[in-house]
């Protein structure tokens, strides 16, 4: 039998913008397991429910992740508002299908551009957060924050947006497709790029299932799974595709991401046609009393808040499932039999997002 | 600038913040805002680094990574903490697993504010810990310490 050795990968590593670590158990150059354990950015910040009033709450479920930010203020005000039986104006519910999906653009950027950095491509890594500028300055004009909106609130949101400029921020998407389509031209057609991505890293459709994938993840080996598809916010009058591949490797992950990009640019569009006038919130009197489980669809896949409150402006129990947690699973089943050189592709390839999953 | 005769390297690490400086602290990097045409590059390898950013409070767990980080880099050195977090905990400083700001358990030179910091403002730190390596430099090459080569230029 060959020797086994074991391999530390994090927490601090080059490829890794966030701390993970692994424990890489080696026969050669074979990966024959792989031990994830996590908690360094562990904070701690669900317990903050009990010190910080619900509606002031909103800002710290934002600061659980940097990328998703608006995607996790909306499901915690969901979820708040459905305890409530607040009944949020529709314009309200579009902005915030709006910025939803200029944060999906944004985080697919951001992996994109780590991706390729991951495989070696630094020009690609400059070029995909080049045009990833472009989306955070939208942000910025329509919210006032590039990376934290705090535009969301309990019964709407703070901002409205003018007629005038969702115009141009439709017409804008349109030469911002453009640039897109050249860059994901590279990651989809590349040899070198498919050489890397291709048969590496394969999850299959039942493993997929069982082990508890959600995103883009789930959607590349063939799981078609989008909570967007349940409605919430303004997706239930949208014309949603949900966008799946079966290969179940890097590749497929890759083209999964990089068809939604398009998909999020069609659904902003399908909002501005469709956005109604009226009011941007709703004032709401008295507190939460009860429970809810809230489900939303982030970058990296389903998230679930679930959210207690016992009738004082305090909560008693928040409890944040993000994606990348139910991801580390299957990333550990991709792990195994893979070369120790295609680690960092791999463990990147779930779009890895340390900071959500510690909480 | 004119004290920039070497092209400073960066070396990030990612204490316990929410990820928001952290991406700021990547974009900071790539074209928009271009910090590599001061010749700032970002390294993996504490051995390389000249200036340490980092992101987000310390808790239990990544205090002593901080920490070992902090002591692989060689002299002259500079730290500089990004955002809120890495100040004071900022709104997670209730929390029960935050020990406080990154000065809890390494020295640090610059605070830049914000949350998420701005790439402006993450600049504008790394700038002013130029001039702060550059004056740990001198201070060093007087004690007559300074690891030299035969030219003389610092190493």
């Amino acid at each position: 039998m060959t020797k086994q050795i074991i391999i530390p990968f994090g927490p601090q590593h080059p490829v890794l913008p966030e701390p993970i670590h692994l424990d890489l158990v080696l026969e050669d150059e074979m990966v024959v397991e792989a031990i994830p354990s996590i908690g360094y950015i562990h904070r701690g910040f669900e317990k903050l429910v009990e010190k910080r009033e619900f509606t002031e709450y909103v800002y710290v479920a934002e600061r659980t992740c940097g990328i998703c930010s608006f995607i996790h203020g909306l499901t915690y005000c969901q979820g708040i508002e459905e305890i409530m039986q607040v009944e949020v104006p529709e314009r309200a519910l579009f902005l915030r299908t709006i910025w939803s999906e200029y944060s999906r653009l944004h985080s697919h950027l951001l992996w994109l551009g780590l991706f390729a950095d991951s495989f070696g491509f630094e020009n690609l890594f400059m070029n995909a957060w080049r045009i990833r500028e472009r989306i955070l300055d939208v942000m910025e004009q329509t919210t006032g924050g590039r990376v934290i909106q705090g535009s969301c609130k309990i019964g709407g949101v703070r901002r409205d947006i003018s007629g005038e400029k969702l115009g141009q921020m439709s017409k804008d998407l349109d030469s911002i497709g453009q640039e897109l389509e050249e860059l994901t031209n590279v990651f989809l057609r590349d040899a070198s790029i498919k050489h890397r991505l291709k048969n590496v890293g394969v999850l299959s459709r039942d493993d997929a299932y069982s082990l508890g994938a959600v995103g883009p993840t789930a959607r590349g080996s063939g799981v078609s799974l989008d909570m967007r598809k349940t409605g919430y916010a303004a997706y239930g009058k949208l014309n949603l595709e949900t966008v799946a591949e079966n290969d179940g490797d890097c590749y497929a992950r890759c083209v999964v991401r990089c068809r939604e990009l398009f998909t999020s640019i069609d659904l902003i569009q399908q909002a501005v046609r469709k956005i109604p006038d009226g009011p941007t919130d709703v004032k709401v009197t008295g507190t939460p009393d009860g429970e809810y489980f809230t489900r939303s669809e982030q970058p990296r896949g389903e998230l679930v808040h679930y959210l207690k409150g016992n009738g004082t402006k305090f909560l008693v129990r928040s409890r944040i499932r993000t994606p990348t947690l139910t991801n580390i699973p299957p990333l550990v089943k991709m792990l195994q039999g893979c070369e120790l050189a295609d680690v960092p592709v791999i463990v990147l390839s779930i779009d890895p997002c340390i900071s959500c999953t510690e909480r | 600038m004119t004290y920039l005769k070497k092209s400073p390297w960066v070396i990030h690490y990612d204490a316990s913040s929410c990820n928001g400086c952290d991406i700021e602290v990547l974009a900071a990097l790539t074209p928009v805002y271009d910090v590599e045409r001061f010749g700032i590059i970002n390294t993996g390898n504490p051995k390389h680094a000249d200036i340490f950013l980092v992101t987000g409070s310390v808790n239990e767990q990544n205090k002593e990574v901080v920490k070992n980080i902090y002591e692989q880099i060689p002299e002259p050195k500079v730290v500089v903490a990004i955002g809120i977090c890495a100040a004071s905990g900022g709104i997670f400083r209730e929390c029960y697993n935050v020990l406080g700001g990154v000065d809890k358990v390494i020295p640090v030179d610059v605070f830049v504010t914000g949350c998420a910091a701005r790439p402006e403002s993450i600049i504008d730190g790394v700038v002013t810990a130029l001039g702060i390596l550059e004056t740990k430099r001198l201070a060093m090459k007087e004690k007559g310490n300074e690891t030299m080569d035969k030219s003389g230029s610092a190493v």
